[in-house]
């Protein structure tokens, strides 16, 4: 008896932590995959969908949303993001750089995640750049703000690994002398978009004999002998992991070429690419990449940026959708991150999309893509609470992002968000006011003419000893990511 | 002995140098306020010092007959200062004039370097690199630390991402032999690279995959070794890896972490590697407290505290974490003091003494007790290294490195009256004013002075110097 009490108890308790029931009232309902429900409700327990429809009662408890007049969507995925990694996105040293994890290296306290937040966006396919041919490997996160770097993790998701072809891996490096002190560093292997394919066949072949190695390893101390382990190597292991269905490929991609060469290497070394990203050209090759099984992360209307994506269009999205390939539209950018739901709209402009089609293209497609459409990307009962309130239709872009939810919990509100604002104005004011004393005090101390408090007579400030070099300014990062 | 040439030396030490070093063979500070830091204050004791070592302290001592007697009325005994992290007696890594930071990587060599092809090239790597053997006493930025007070270092190489083996030295000994307290006392790791354009790693994630398969490669040489050792007809030897011996020999590894998201991740490493960890930098540690307690490691907290930049442009707002971190990084020290955990301080190297003063004085002013302050630069991180049945406290039978000041140690009037390193007494200089060009020891900004030789008095060893050339006894300026 006592026993049954104190699981009850315990039940009870389990139930207050894990979070309330919120009730999103009398909203526009866009579910994405079962249509829209106008004055409907949706109801979240514990982090899930548990209810959808027409008349929804609140269960005792809830937080109950007036959502009449307002639009709710499910959250955005961006399936192509370099949002909240410190010390750099590219590892762009070596041509397989498959050793190195974008997990590593998450920086919840980016603002850029905050922001993403305020325009809806929920999921982010985070990813290494595209510096070289073997990137390093993907996370996909949660935009959980104000949490850790593990608590952004989605748990579950398959992580994933930077695939890259045409002009940013085929480059040899840089014009070293201008960044090495006069020294010609040794160019880097490949040159060629041929160099490209065979690189990324030789580190499969490697990955295989690696793989082969620790069979054999394994096989011999099953027997009882006293082999020398292989060395675990970082490089090859997750490699193993595509080879074994585990790690998804996800290749940036311009030309309809480079995107040929790709499937044809695969299909040889036995590896699937989960998607193509970018890939402006992919509406040349439309039926390759969905007889691949791959899916394709494009830019609703951006290109003219460099030579090889000078034969894109923004039919892109439409034409690929329309050959049965499963299409997302990605962001790339910590700008174009915060209003995904408009670039959608454009394909309505550019393609003829139903509104379904275009709102999937943020969400339920690029969740396919990730593998998690059975967790997000639509509002479905079973499904996470992750859901966006928009004044007007999100597809409008006259529309506002008014509250956002992750797993049933607000991470945004926008008249919160218009309250917080003036208290962080006057927090910054009051400490420049005291760093500002400080100065005018250390000057009267030192009189006239003398030296601040504790600063170093000449030279810049010191660095921070656990910070890399900041490197070239973000634009150029950017302009290799791209 | 040649008599007459211990009088030549004599007589070039007491004309040439500015310090006045003398070694009797036992000395008293007598009636002196005596801070153990291991135990109550003392406030009127004598403390008494012979063969390098403390023989006793206590208030009603008898003075020996041989003993140089120092009348401690109005004088505070603190154990030497210690300097939890820095490259302190390494002379090529003393900055060089007009420089900040930490030296500068060597110059490249004229041929260019082959592309690494990975961390098996293992690039930046000296792990295996010991500054037990490149202390030398002619690091010319002693003097300075010692007329501050400081006596002991826990001085690590600064070269590279695999930095090397530290040790805990005293700043002052005729050779750099005699430095040294203690070592191997752990490997540091520096996680910062040369950018998108250098060669492997060219990023955080980079050098985090690099330490990661170093560790990795370090548990494969163990069990390769130990199969090998055990069947070893019939087996393939495996290769001597010179790097992984490094890793090998270290205690524990130092890793850097100022920013709250870095201090998490870098705790979560640590477990990662299964190696005993002491995380350094701190900087915004006033929001990772708990986690701190709860992790259990101890950490050293740099006194470098970000400011303003000097140069900062009047229109360029800062965003308001950055203003939060200038403002609170000096309470650091007392947080973790209140939360109980284990800390001590570190100046890197390139600060002049008279900043470390001012760093120190700072992080007392944001809430760390005197008492606290002390400890953090002297038993604490004689704890953190293992040398705490050696070095750390006033204590019979320790070290002899002990400074005596007139009034509270760090108080902006408070003077340093006399230092003692191995029971070496020294006589301060006076510090040049803080952020102020040369001073002392001839640091950063400075005129690069000769290199003193400040340590020529055992008399036993006078042989063993150049009397032709007293100030240059190992080696002269980087």
């Amino acid at each position: 008896m006592r026993l049954v009490k104190s699981t009850l108890c315990l039940l009870v308790a389990c139930a207050a932590l894990q979070g309330e029931s919120i009730l999103i009232r009398n909203a526009t309902v866009l579910t994405v995959s079962k249509g829209t429900i106008e004055k409907g409700s949706v109801l979240v327990v514990d982090g899930k969908i548990t209810a959808v429809g027409r008349n929804i009662s609140a269960p005792a408890g809830a937080t109950v949303i007036d959502g009449t007049g307002k639009f709710l969507s499910p959250g955005l995925i961006d399936c192509h993001s370099h949002t909240a990694v410190e010390g750099g996105v590219n590892e762009g040293s070596l041509s397989d750089t498959s050793m190195v994890n974008i997990r590593d290296v998450l920086d919840p306290l980016d603002i850029n995640i905050y922001r993403a937040l305020a325009g809806g966006l929920t999921v982010s396919n985070v990813l290494h750049g595209s510096a070289n041919a073997i990137g390093g490997q993907t996370i996909v996160i949660k935009l959980r703000w104000g949490k850790r770097a593990k608590d952004l993790i989605f748990e579950g998701a398959t992580p994933g690994i930077k695939f890259a072809l045409g002009e940013n891996p085929k480059r040899q490096g840089y014009p070293s002398d201008l960044f090495s002190g006069g020294q010609a560093a040794e160019r880097r292997y490949p040159g060629t978009r041929l160099g490209v394919e065979d690189e990324i066949r030789e580190d499969f072949t490697q990955a295989k004999i690696y793989q082969a190695k620790w069979k054999l390893y394994n096989e011999q101390v099953a027997k009882g002998e006293h082999p020398i382990p292989p060395r675990k190597d970082l490089r090859l292991e997750p490699l193993v992991e595509v080879l074994e269905g585990k790690r998804y490929v996800h290749a940036h991609s311009y030309r309809a070429d480079e995107i040929l060469a790709l499937i044809r290497t695969a299909d040889e070394m036995g590896f699937k690419i989960r998607t193509f990203q970018h890939v402006l050209e992919g509406y040349k090759v439309a039926k390759e990449i969905a007889a691949h099984g791959a899916g394709a992360s494009t830019f609703s209307d951006w290109y003219g940026y460099k030579y090889e994506v000078i034969d894109a269009t923004p039919y892109n999205a439409a034409i690929m959708t329309r050959k049965g390939v499963v299409v997302s539209l990605n962001s790339d950018s910590d700008e174009l991150q915060r209003h995904l739901n408009w670039d959608a709209a454009k394909t309505i402009r550019y393609g003829g999309m139903t509104e379904d089609q275009a709102l999937a293209m943020v969400t339920l497609n690029p969740a396919k893509q990730l593998g998690i459409d059975d967790k997000v990307g639509s509002i479905e009962v079973g499904k996470s609470g992750d859901l966006v309130l928009y004044d007007k239709h999100p597809l409008s872009n006259y529309s506002r992002v008014l509250k956002v939810w992750i797993d049933g919990t607000q991470y945004f509100d926008r008249d919160q968000d218009l309250k917080d604002r003036v208290q962080l104005a006057a927090r910054k004011k009051e400490l420049l006011d005291k760093e500002k004393a400080a100065e005018d005090a250390a000057k009267r101390q030192n009189g006239p003419g003398g030296r601040g408090s504790g600063g170093k007579p000449t030279g810049p400030p010191e660095k921070k000893p656990d910070t890399p070099n900041p490197g070239p300014p973000k634009p150029e990062l950017k302009e290799a990511a791209r | 002995m040649n008599n007459a040439r211990v009088f030549a030396f004599w007589a070039v030490l007491l004309g040439a140098l500015a310090l006045q070093a003398e070694v009797p063979s036992a000395v008293a500070i007598k009636d002196a306020r005596v801070v153990t830091v291991s135990g109550a204050e003392l406030p009127k004791a004598t403390v008494l010092l012979r063969n390098g070592l403390i023989e006793d302290v206590g208030p009603n001592l008898t003075m020996p007959a041989d003993a140089w007697v120092i009348d401690g009325a109005g004088l505070t005994v603190y154990p030497g200062f210690f300097n939890a992290m820095s490259t302190w007696g390494i002379p090529d890594a003393a900055p060089a004039p007009g420089a900040s930071g930490r030296a500068a990587a060597p110059a490249t060599p004229a041929t260019p370097a082959p592309r690494v092809r990975g961390p098996e090239d293992r690039p930046q790597n000296y792990s295996y690199e010991r500054a037990a053997d490149l202390v030398k006493p002619t690091d010319r930025r002693l003097e300075g630390a010692r007329s501050l007070g400081f006596t002991t270092s826990a001085t690590f190489p600064n070269r590279g991402i695999f930095t090397g083996l530290g040790a805990v030295v005293d700043l002052a000994g005729d050779r750099g032999g005699n430095m040294v307290v203690r070592q191997p006392i752990g490997e540091e790791i520096v996680l910062r690279g040369g950018g998108f354009r250098s060669g492997y790693p060219g990023s955080l994630m980079g050098l985090f995959a690099y330490v990661r398969q170093m560790y990795l490669d370090l548990d494969q040489y163990q069990q390769a070794k130990q199969t090998y050792a055990a069947h070893m007809s019939g087996t393939p030897r495996p290769p001597y890896d010179h790097y992984l011996e490094g890793l090998l020999e270290s205690p524990r590894i130092l890793l850097p972490a100022s920013e709250a998201q870095q201090i998490d991740r870098v705790l979560a490493f640590s477990i990662e590697l299964k190696q005993p960890a002491v995380l350094y930098g701190l900087h915004e540690a006033f929001n990772r407290i708990d986690e701190l307690k709860q992790a259990n490691l101890p950490v050293l907290v740099n006194l470098h505290w970000p400011e303003k930049p000097r140069e900062a442009d009047p229109a360029d707002v800062p965003e308001l974490r950055q203003l939060e971190l200038r403002a609170k990084a000096p309470s650091v020290p007392s947080l973790l003091s209140k939360a109980g955990v284990k800390f001590a301080l570190y100046s890197e190297g390139a600060d002049q003494p008279a900043d470390i003063k001012k760093q120190v004085k700072k992080a007392i002013d944001a809430g760390l007790s005197k008492a606290d302050a002390i400890r953090a630069l002297t038993l604490s991180p004689a704890e953190i290294y293992g040398v705490a049945d050696r070095l750390g406290s006033v204590d019979k039978g320790k070290i002899a490195n002990l400074v005596v000041t007139k009034g509270d140690a760090f108080e902006e009037k408070t003077t340093v009256e006399y230092v003692f390193v191995d029971g070496e007494l020294f006589k301060p200089t006076k510090l040049a004013p803080a952020g102020g060009p040369g001073g002392a020891g001839g640091g950063p900004g400075g005129a690069p002075s000769p290199p003193q030789n400040t340590t020529g008095a055992h008399r036993d060893n006078a042989d063993d110097l150049d009397l032709s050339s007293p100030n240059r006894t190992e080696g002269g300026n980087n």
